[in-house]
């Protein structure tokens, strides 16, 4: 995207956001590495926010939002409280959760966030669902859904059923495959076949843009598109954003796997932050990026602080939430 | 009170769900058409197109998105077609549907019920012969219902519906046409069984088409020899109506039970094993279950008949238990 051509306080709040996921995310790999406070497989999105910030910053409040595993950014965009968050990842008390979901289960119903998800490509046949909810209340109902998933999901059988299905169904609802390159540890060039994730959503019928993942400020633009589009009635469209892991699989994968300086190279030349960073430089020091991410430090670090010093959930809501009927509280064998 | 048969109950509590409550929609391949057994005949015309859809063959999705529904404050009722097309949508039910309220910290519901149509009928293979019902007793979230007769599909669907939790509902596709009274007034709870017969010889719990089985077994053992088997029809293995079951057992002293799915790793041993660890000091001789041997459903029907649990079956097994032979 050209210089100049953007409205800046809506660029410098998406680079305070951007800036804000990545020290999230900091401070959960250190409270996973350092303090063995997160005992459970973390997978940080470090070197994608653009799609968080671009994306799902384009959805209003009340839309409806699902994630991956890898969705600590998704889940801050859509308007998250960071400390609830990081409860959940600590598993305590006052998390988004009760801390019985943990980073994989992250949802805020509250905010639309209808969950991060544990399994590859299984929050797409839910998304169209809650896409089908939404029509089938009628054109009053001028809500939609943004179901966000990786390049490996491609490769599974319900983003095919999935996107038929929305398509069929003329769903309000946009399709984000955050491609980052790896299928966990595999190159997902090396497992797929064909022309991509594009290809295979133009075959069905939906309308595709193709985007560079990296750039916040065009990807808003596209989203900002689609999403109009999709409440004027468009029916299902699919973005397919490109970026790229800078962190391994989870925070404890060093992902030697990759070629040697493959992430060096992107993160001095292809970092979503630096890149909008420099694109909004006005020459007299502002944004001062190391002062924006000094504070994001200062803010999670106190976050990480606080949910470390919150208690474990009671014992007994191990046992609550299962289900109403032959519930294990009354039930358990 | 009406006489019904066992499909029509079912589709009359679907439709009087659907004028009570408009949040209650139908999904699955060909109900436009009725459903492929004609569980849905009539509802298209009443309903439209949005609240009886038809899905492509897409069962993962259809679950999937049926689930995405429910989280969006629907109350979709599921059509697997057959049991063991649900296996294409497991990680959607067992992962996702079932884990949903808990590994969200109570946030969602699933108010679901999901059909999945069971149990052996003529010469259709060890593909759509199956009989899954206690795969799903081992999910915790889940509710099984297993109805037997046409009172237990019209109650058990109404009861179902309006539960909060997803239910897995698995009809006996051979009892599609069987008739039945049906008091439309008549409430029944998730969890609740029923004594069809009272007797003071030997306990026989069974649930969904094995109960008519244990029904002709009664008979037999009663007219031929002297044996007055009180026979229970469970309806719901999860919960299972544990008071009803260990009431009779004190009784009678004599357990056996009686399914259709594979003995290994049934439901039967799950009620053989409370009874002998809770109330085992009431019985006179050791539990027994019967079920079909670890072993697959052929096409051929003499084959077909071998894994399938029968009437001599059960009556001879009760009259071992009485005689105490082991």
């Amino acid at each position: 995207m050209a210089a100049g051509n953007f409205d800046r306080a809506t660029a410098l709040s998406m680079l305070k956001k951007m800036v804000r996921i990545r020290a999230f995310e900091e401070q959960a790999c250190l409270a996973a590495e350092r303090d063995r406070l997160v005992l459970g497989a973390i997978h940080p999105s470090i070197g994608q926010e653009a799609v968080a910030a671009g994306i799902v910053g384009a959805m209003r409040r009340d839309d409806v939002l699902l994630s991956t595993h890898r969705g600590h950014g998704h889940t801050l965009a859509k308007g998250a409280n960071p400390l609830a968050m990081m409860r959940e990842l600590l598993g305590r008390e006052g998390g988004c959760c009760g801390g019985k979901g943990g980073s994989m289960h992250i949802a805020d119903f509250s905010i639309g966030m209808l969950g991060a998800n544990g399994v590859v490509s299984a929050n797409i046949p839910i998304a169209a669902g809650a896409a089908h909810a939404i029509r089938l209340n009628g054109p009053d109902d001028d809500r939609i859904v943004v179901c966000i998933f990786g390049d490996g999901a491609v490769n599974r059988g319900p983003f095919l059923e999935g996107l038929n299905w929305a398509g069929i169904f003329h769903l309000p609802i946009l399709f984000v495959c955050e491609d980052n390159v790896y299928s966990a540890t595999t190159r997902t060039a090396e497992v797929t076949a064909g022309d991509g994730p594009g290809a295979r959503a133009a075959a069905l019928g939906l309308k595709v843009v193709e985007a560079d993942g990296n750039d916040a400020l065009a990807l808003h633009e596209t989203a900002n598109d689609l999403t109009a589009g999709l409440r004027a009635g468009s029916g299902p469209a699919f973005l397919h954003a490109r970026t790229y892991r800078q962190s391994g699989h989870t925070s404890f994968d060093p992902a030697a796997y990759r070629p040697a300086n493959e992430a060096d190279a992107m993160r001095q030349s292809n970092d979503p932050i630096h890149r909008l960073a420099a694109l909004l430089n006005d020459g007299s020091g502002s944004p001062d990026l190391e002062a924006l991410l000094g504070e994001a430090e200062a803010e999670m670090a106190g976050v990480l602080a606080e949910a470390a010093a919150t208690p474990f959930p009671a014992p007994e809501t191990a046992f609550s939430d299962v289900q109403d009927i032959g519930s294990p509280a009354a039930e358990a064998f | 009170m009406e006489s019904l048969t066992y499909i029509e109950a079912g589709r009359r509590a679907v439709a009087e769900a659907m004028r009570a409550d408009k949040r209650v929609w139908c999904v699955g391949e060909d109900l436009g058409r009725g459903g492929v057994f004609g569980q849905y005949r009539g509802l298209r015309e009443e309903f439209g197109a949005d609240r009886i859809a038809d899905a492509p063959i897409s069962e993962a999705c259809i679950m999937g998105a049926a689930f995405g529904a429910a989280m969006m404050g629907t109350r979709p009722v599921v059509e697997m077609r057959f049991s063991d097309f649900a296996l294409c949508a497991v990680d959607e039910l067992v992962n996702q549907i079932a884990k949903a309220r808990f590994m969200f910290g109570g946030q969602s519901r699933a108010p679901m019920v999901i059909r999945q149509p069971i149990g052996m009928w003529r010469s259709s293979a060890a593909q759509h012969s199956q009989s899954l019902e206690s795969w799903y007793t081992h999910i915790p979230g889940l509710v099984v219902a297993c109805p037997a007769t046409p009172q237990d599909a019209y109650s058990l669907m109404q009861t179902a519906i309006t539960c909060d939790d997803p239910v897995v509902f698995m009809e006996h596709k051979n009892h599609w046409q069987t008739e039945g009274p049906v008091d439309t007034g008549r409430s029944v709870s998730l969890g609740e069984a029923e004594i069809l017969r009272t007797g003071s010889d030997v306990t026989l719990v069974s649930w969904s088409g094995t109960v008519h089985t244990a029904l002709d077994a009664a008979r037999h053992l009663a007219e031929d020899f002297e044996i007055e088997p009180e026979i229970i029809n469970l309806r719901t293995l999860w919960p299972w109506d544990k008071d009803t079951v260990f009431a009779s057992v004190e009784k009678t002293g004599r357990l056996l039970v009686a399914h259709e799915s594979v003995a290994v790793g049934g439901f039967g041993a799950e009620i053989a094993a409370s009874v002998a660890e809770r109330i085992g000091h009431v019985l006179k001789g050791p539990v027994r279950r019967l079920g079909a041997p670890r072993s697959l459903i052929a096409y051929a029907p003499n084959l077909e008949d071998q894994v399938r649990v029968s009437a001599d079956w059960i009556v001879e097994a009760a009259r071992d238990l009485v005689k105490g032979i082991r």
